[in-house]
């Protein structure tokens, strides 16, 4: 099959590779139909994640039909043919982190856990596509995709809602949401959202669903933010802005009740030596993280109030404005998305039109074109906010110039 | 050398106890085991790999036990490697999970096989330790030993890292790996 392959430091390349197959009795192997690029595949490429290999198959968010399940999957939960949407963190649902519903801890799936207790005092749940720390799944940006533990995961699409309403569930919608539901919003308060990408655009759509009567945006790239402004928010440019002096206007003085940190380790800021102290400290490895958005949002925040990281840390960070953490009775509440717990709720929501997942589309591509579709979306090239490829429906026979031309599919 | 390691499952003590109890299931887990066969009531034959390909022997026999909570066991007779075991099943403070306390002591001797035997365990053996509990839970958890396509090799623990890409096996290769 097709499948964009992780190939050094700041390079992808899609290349032919093997065929999954079941290797568990609870696998289904899927044909995906549509699969997105995410902001977190970033810090793969960027080389900011340990333990990538020359040759991992990328990508975390897809979804497509069942061609095939393993003999422990019960027929009533999954069958050949249903249409699904499978969740970034493979989880085993019987672990004591499943049974809390903490599905991305989950204490089962990772085949590495002894690697990443190593690096984060426990381990953390195997994640498709997302390096050897996080078990060494192959991802989902190909044509077809092995996923374990599919009588738990993967979520059953019943109605005619299309591929592109649909598909977020995977990751960055229920991880907005999860950023916004960790703030406990009540109907006064202002929350202000650091990133306006994929994932901080669906914190602010959730932060008001959720009730919030004012929600902040806040980021560099002008389209980012019209893109906020024509869903109803507010907009900070941080390139021309001083941040914190502007959230206090727009406050009357208080600050942002609630924070969202939608940016992660690879944070860019306006102010040009603490920028420079973080990527000087990246790039010899004494720091892992650029946590400018972090600290911003700490500082900001109201005192009492909610500061809530959604975006991706990979290990260590220094400068953490501990003094006013502690002093300004803030909470700090964090976690990679437990994505199982909200699929469904957020699937009522989209079908009763409270959520429309399909405005931050910029792109459609081939899944041929994937590395063009990395490189648009790395560098923010034609206002591209979120690149969605599909796979080519697989042919069983190729002709000598591999054009695909002969008839008859494969496993349907 | 003393080796300790604890882990906790999400089942009843009773279940994890007849598990164990069936000395002929620890090799589904245990790395370094490739065949428990039960002799007797109380005795039974353990064969292990080692390095350079030679297998270690030796028979075993339960000297300490109480049903659902406690097994001890050592090995009897000439072992190359005299070694003993007690494993306890604690019931876990949330009244649904068992904690798992192990104890392994091994004699390493001196001559040829105690080097390597030494050699062996020296890479990291509590953090093995660690894995072959890890896979413990995973089989009485989820029942079976998960596998990601970086890591197709179950039990073979110490293949676990560096893995290999993260694609699909070939064939060839799940013919010739997968189920080892």
């Amino acid at each position: 099959m097709r499948a964009n392959t992780w190939a050094g430091r700041n390079k992808v390349e899609v290349r032919d590779v093997p065929d999954p197959k079941i290797l568990n009795g609870r696998d289904a192997i899927v044909r995906i139909t549509s699969t997105a690029i995410c902001g977190s595949d970033l810090h793969l490429v960027d080389g900011y994640v340990p333990t990538m290999q020359d040759g991992d198959v990328m990508g975390h968010e897809f979804m497509g039909e069942v061609i095939e399940v393993g003999p422990d999957v019960p027929a009533d939960r999954l069958r050949p043919g249903d249409r699904v949407v499978v969740p970034f963190p493979i989880a085993c649902g019987a672990c004591a982190a499943c049974a809390a519903e903490l599905y991305s801890c989950c204490e089962n799936s990772n085949p590495n856990a002894g690697i990443a207790e190593k690096m984060f005092g426990h381990p953390l749940a195997g994640i498709f596509g997302y390096s050897h720390l996080t078990g060494g799944y192959a991802g989902g940006q190909a044509q077809y995709a092995r996923v374990p533990f599919a009588d738990v995961g993967p979520l059953k699409i019943d109605s005619d809602l299309t591929d592109e309403q649909v598909l977020f569930l995977s990751d960055i919608l229920p991880t907005g949401y999860m950023g916004a539901e960790m703030c406990d919003i009540r109907p006064s308060d202002v929350v202000a959202v650091w990133g306006a990408g994929p994932v901080g655009q669906f914190a602010m759509d959730s932060a008001r669903v959720l009730g919030a009567a004012t929600v902040i945006a806040i980021d560099r790239e002008p389209y980012r933010l019209r893109m906020a402004e024509q869903a109803g928010y507010k907009t900070i440019n941080f390139d021309d802005a001083d941040v914190r002096s502007r959230l206090l206007e727009l406050t009357g003085g208080r600050g942002p009740d609630k924070c969202i940190d939608a940016v992660g380790m690879e944070a860019t800021h306006g102010s040009a030596h603490i920028g420079a102290y973080d990527r000087i400290k990246q790039a010899v490895r004494s720091e892992t993280e650029r946590p400018h958005a972090l600290r911003q949002a700490i500082l900001s925040c109201r005192s009492g109030g909610v500061v809530s990281v959604i975006g991706v840390y990979g290990g260590l960070l220094d400068k953490f404005p501990a003094g006013a953490w502690m002093n300004r009775s803030l909470t700090l509440r964090t976690g990679q998305c437990h994505v199982q717990r909200y699929m469904k709720p957020l699937l009522d929501r989209i079908e009763r039109g409270e959520l429309d997942p399909t405005r931050i589309i910029t792109h459609t591509l081939p899944l041929d074109q994937a590395e063009r579709g990395f490189e648009i979306f790395k560098n923010k090239q034609d206002n591209c906010e979120k690149v969605v490829l599909k796979p080519v429906k697989r042919h069983r026979h190729f002709s000598k110039n591999d054009n695909g031309s002969s008839a008859g599919e494969v496993g349907i | 050398m003393e080796l300790t390691a604890a882990t906790t499952i999400r089942k009843p003590g009773t279940d994890v106890y007849t598990f164990w109890r069936d000395l002929e299931n620890l090799p589904t887990f245990m790395a370094h085991l490739e065949q428990v066969r039960v002799t007797g009531d109380r005795t039974s034959h353990w064969v292990a790999d080692a390095p350079f390909g030679n297998d270690v022997q030796w028979d075993a026999e339960i000297v300490d036990e109480v049903p659902g909570e406690k097994i001890a066991w050592r090995s009897t007779g000439n072992a190359d490697v005299p070694n003993a075991g007690t494993v306890w099943f604690v019931p876990a403070p949330d009244g649904a999970s068992t904690e798992v306390h192990v104890l392994l002591t091994y004699d390493i001797p001196g001559g040829t096989i105690g080097k390597a035997v030494a050699k062996y365990f020296g890479e990291e053996p509590h953090q093995q330790l660690d894995d072959d509990l890890r896979r413990l839970k995973q089989v009485l958890e989820t029942g079976e030993v998960i596998r990601s396509d970086g890591a197709p090799w179950g039990k073979r623990a110490r293949k676990e890292f560096p893995q290999r890409p993260a694609q699909p096996l070939s064939d060839a290769e799940l013919a010739k790996g997968a189920d080892a």
